[in-house]
């Protein structure tokens, strides 16, 4: 059958694998490789061959205390500055688990062959990066983040992809992920997906889901995400009727290239760089006197946004900042930085030894998502409860478990998407010996997982994807940056109503089955544009200012409302609370305080 | 900034002649004239150029992710030359206001710029492109000095675009056979790995007429990889592993 077809569910072939994970990022190749490794018959559904997925575009590192830079070095002191980063509304019990668990993963990483940069002594290199401190704030500057130069995702997710084929892992490359399918009891029993290159569509049948789809930086026109990063999993899970979690907080990243939006590490200012505005000021000591610039991303990002706003910014437009890196001398640069003078010389057309970076914040990451427990698991939030939705696992950036809060620190991301890859791996492999009893899914439940793309294939006009992206990323962009206003954001909101029906009715020209780019991007285009109004009305929704949701109408922060998770339904398009985890296990929970670098 | 809010003076038109080809449709791969505007006060990308081809042509078809460099998605033949469309900017390749794209030589094509790439990833996968050990793992990690983890730079940074294989005229006779330069290129990223226990075996699966001695020193794999890699030198370093050992 295939994807071009009037597609019925009872004609429809099925595979079956005892868990699928949809993404071969890292965390997907994470989880695959921890079922592959026990023996179940483990398969990763990709839309890219898995080394193209936005892991690879990772730069600076993965932030752990394996003690090899310092030898007294804790991880507590990590969970601390996790805790504070996330400006309070990370789950505690989570980061623990994330910072305690960190190292075995890093070590791991090596065993598997990870060209990691070295010491002098062998031991992994670590640097500087912001929001690093040792004991608990008062010991100054923590050196803690692993690096390989400055292709450390590029390092991970190669690793990781040759583990897998090591171990065995089935891989369904260039295979479109559509929907997921429920069963009767509301419990997650496979996915929807079809083969690109030939359009055959088939019901991929599993008792464990993972969802490890990445990111939806593409919401936003200017963002360091690749093309891909389309929050496809958000998509499904949203119009499967789960729920996303502080999905409001977006990180934008103090350092994308002005103009092509391409990232330069945060282990720049880690290797001593430093951020400059039009008169040559070293801005961020007056922002943050302490930490200067390996403050935290959110402060650096709104500190260069007022400058620029003030008129201090670069350039004839005065629009952007200067990154600082000539200063540390040739071989610092070309040793340690290798890929950012490769991207700068080819984006901005500037050698970093020589002259300065160009660079503004950019929309870089996803901190909600979709809500799990430290075993990977989604959670559905009824009448105040959790709820553990059956079958369905979801890890690194789709997933908001919460390690990242309000901002998440420059190197956590790959330290996350490995411990909860590898947890939620181990919890299904545990699982599944206990085993596993689930109701198959009926043709109606699977009817209703094809239904986006029976409509697809019915639509006879409208309009077509490039200008509906176009005018959402602009209104994102516009309305829910840095800095957000609640008029802006309900103006945005409303446009983003307007825009709903042509979304959901959107024109596929090309029907041809065959690789068909088009019709993967008008998938695309339907998820993010979830993304995009689940962000819009929970942003507008949060009256207060915390992480990286800044509001010039609620400037403070708001402990007595809101030290909350934002929960949101696309059903009901109402925004509820939820409590954070203030419960670690082994430590005693750290109490919110004012938050200064 | 996207093309309908650029002033009208600074616009020029290009014409993009590109490879079209849908088995579905067509009875053969024909070149299809795009004219797009571009910007005259920037530089673009040429992926850019085929962004705003696609966005009159929706049917076109091509890979990309990153767009960066990084992720190895987008390599092509760019007016003759294997590149990744993302990282090679339009001024340096574009002649006459023209600029040719057909896909990647040597492989089957699917559709437009997109060619079948199993044969490519079948050759990588039989170096077994992973970190073979048996001795038991540290409870850290592994140590490795700084010299010879330096012994990986200019190997473990492939990203796997296939630019250098498919311009590669030994492995387009025998893609099947000859490993082509970029599973050699990974082969001799593990035999060079000071972790990696497994070199013997490594050299025995290369030591027949076809897998390594197919390379003829041609050197287009150098010319065309986007990341400044030298798979030659990958080989040669091979073949005097090989010889070495004989010797021994």
């Amino acid at each position: 059958m295939l994807v071009n077809e009037v597609i019925n569910a009872k004609d429809l072939p099925v595979m079956e694998f005892d868990g699928i994970i949809v993404g071969g990022g890292g965390a997907g190749m994470r989880a695959s490789l921890q079922l592959a490794e026990s023996g179940l018959n483990t398969a990763v559904i990709s839309k890219v061959f898995p080394t193209r997925s936005h892991t690879v575009s990772a730069q600076g590192g993965i932030t752990c205390a394996i003690q090899s830079d310092d030898p007294d070095d804790d991880w507590r002191w990590h969970m601390f500055d996790t805790v504070k980063g996330s400006d309070y509304i990370g789950d505690q019990e989570a980061i623990e688990y994330m910072c305690s668990e960190g190292p075995k993963a890093v070590f791991e990483l090596e065993h598997m062959g990870l060209p990691f940069s070295r010491t002098e002594e062998g031991r992994i290199y670590q640097r500087p990066f912001g929001g690093q401190s040792k004991d608990y704030g008062k010991g100054g500057q923590a050196t803690r983040t692993c690096a390989a130069a400055d292709r450390t995702g590029h390092s991970l997710l190669h690793t990781l992809f040759q583990a897998n084929l090591k171990a065995g892992t089935n891989f369904l490359n260039e295979w479109f992920a559509v929907d997921l399918v429920l069963n009767a009891d509301k419990a997650v029993v496979g996915v929807i997906a079809f083969k690109i290159e030939t359009g055959e569509i088939y019901y991929i049948k599993s008792k464990a889901t993972v969802l490890a789809t990445g990111g939806a930086g593409r919401i936003y026109s200017s963002t360091t995400n690749a093309l891909i990063n389309s929050g496809d999993g958000i998509g499904m899970a949203l119009r499967a009727g789960m729920p996303v979690q502080d999905i409001e907080m977006w990180q934008f990243h103090p350092t994308g290239i002005h103009g092509a939006g391409t990232l330069v590490t945060e282990g720049c200012r880690g290797e001593g760089g430093y951020l400059l505005n039009k008169d040559g000021e070293r801005f961020m000591e007056r922002y943050a006197p302490n930490a200067k610039d390996l403050a935290s991303r959110d402060v650096v990002a709104r500190s260069m946004a007022l400058e620029i706003l003030e008129g201090r910014g670069c350039g004839p437009n005065a629009d952007h900042i200067f990154l600082r890196l000539d200063h540390l001398g040739p071989e610092v640069v070309h040793k340690r930085l290798p890929g950012i003078t490769e991207l700068s010389k080819t984006f901005a057309g500037v050698d970093p030894a020589v002259q300065p970076i160009p660079v503004v914040p950019t929309c870089h990451y996803m901190m909600g998502g979709i809500p799990t427990n430290i075993n990977g698991q989604v959670i559905s939030v009824e009448h105040g409860e959790d709820k553990i939705v059956d079958g369905l696992y979801a890890a690194g950036e789709v997933a908001c478990v919460s390690v990242h809060g309000g901002n998440r620190l420059g190197g956590n991301s790959l330290l996350d998407l490995v411990v909860f890859g590898r947890a939620a791996g181990l919890y299904i492999e545990e699982s599944m010996k206990q085993g596993v009893e689930v109701k198959d899914a009926s043709n109606d439940d699977i009817e209703k997982a094809l239904e986006r793309l029976n409509r697809l294939n019915a639509s006879t006009e409208g309009d077509q994807v490039a200008v509906l992206k176009e005018k959402m990323q602009q209104n994102m962009q516009n309305n829910f940056g840095v800095f957000r206003r609640g008029d802006l954001m309900e103006k945005g909101i409303e446009e983003l109503a307007k825009t709903r029906e042509e979304v959901n009715d959107i024109f596929l020209q090309d029907k041809s089955a065959t690789f068909n780019t088009a019709r993967i991007e008008a998938l695309e285009m339907q998820n993010l544009f979830e993304v995009a109004e689940a962000t819009a009305i929970t942003a507008n929704e949060r009256k207060e200012s915390r992480g990286a949701h800044a509001r010039d109408d609620f400037t403070e922060r708001d402990d007595e409302n809101w030290l909350k998770h934002s929960i949101y339904y696309a059903d009901t398009k109402e925004v509820s609370k939820r409590d954070v985890n203030y419960r670690p296990k082994t430590v005693q929970a750290f109490q919110p305080m004012v938050r200064s670098y | 900034m996207s093309a309908a809010s650029i002033p009208v003076a600074q616009i020029k038109t290009i014409t993009m002649s590109i490879y079209r080809y849908d088995p579905t449709l067509d009875k053969k791969p024909y070149m299809q004239d795009i004219i797009v505007e571009v910007p005259t006060d920037k530089d673009i990308m040429v992926l850019d150029a085929l962004h705003l081809a696609k966005a009159q042509e929706p049917s076109l078809s091509y890979r990309r992710s990153c767009r960066e460099g990084v992720c190895g998605s987008d390599g092509m033949n760019i007016n003759g030359k294997n590149g990744l469309a993302c990282v090679t900017p339009l001024s340096e390749v574009i002649k006459r206001n023209k600029i040719t794209l057909r896909p990647m030589p040597g492989l089957p094509v699917v559709r437009d710029l997109i060619v079948d790439m199993k044969q490519f990833y079948d050759q990588l996968e039989k170096v077994r492109p992973y970190l073979i050990t048996k001795s038991d793992s540290p409870d850290t990690e592994r140590t490795q000095s700084p010299e010879d983890r330096e012994q990986l730079d200019g190997l473990y940074e492939c990203i796997l675009c296939g630019c250098c294989s498919t311009s590669c005229p030994s492995f387009w006779w025998n893609p099947d056979k000859f490993l082509g330069p970029a599973a050699l290129l990974q082969s001799w990223r593990f035999i060079a790995d000071t972790r990696d226990e497994a070199t013997d075996e490594r050299l025995d699966d290369l030591e027949d007429a076809f897998s390594l001695y197919r390379c003829h020193g041609i050197m287009n794999c150098v010319s065309v990889c986007p990341k400044g890699l030298n798979p030659t030198e990958a080989i040669s370093n091979i073949r005097n592993k090989l010889l070495t050992r004989k010797k021994a």
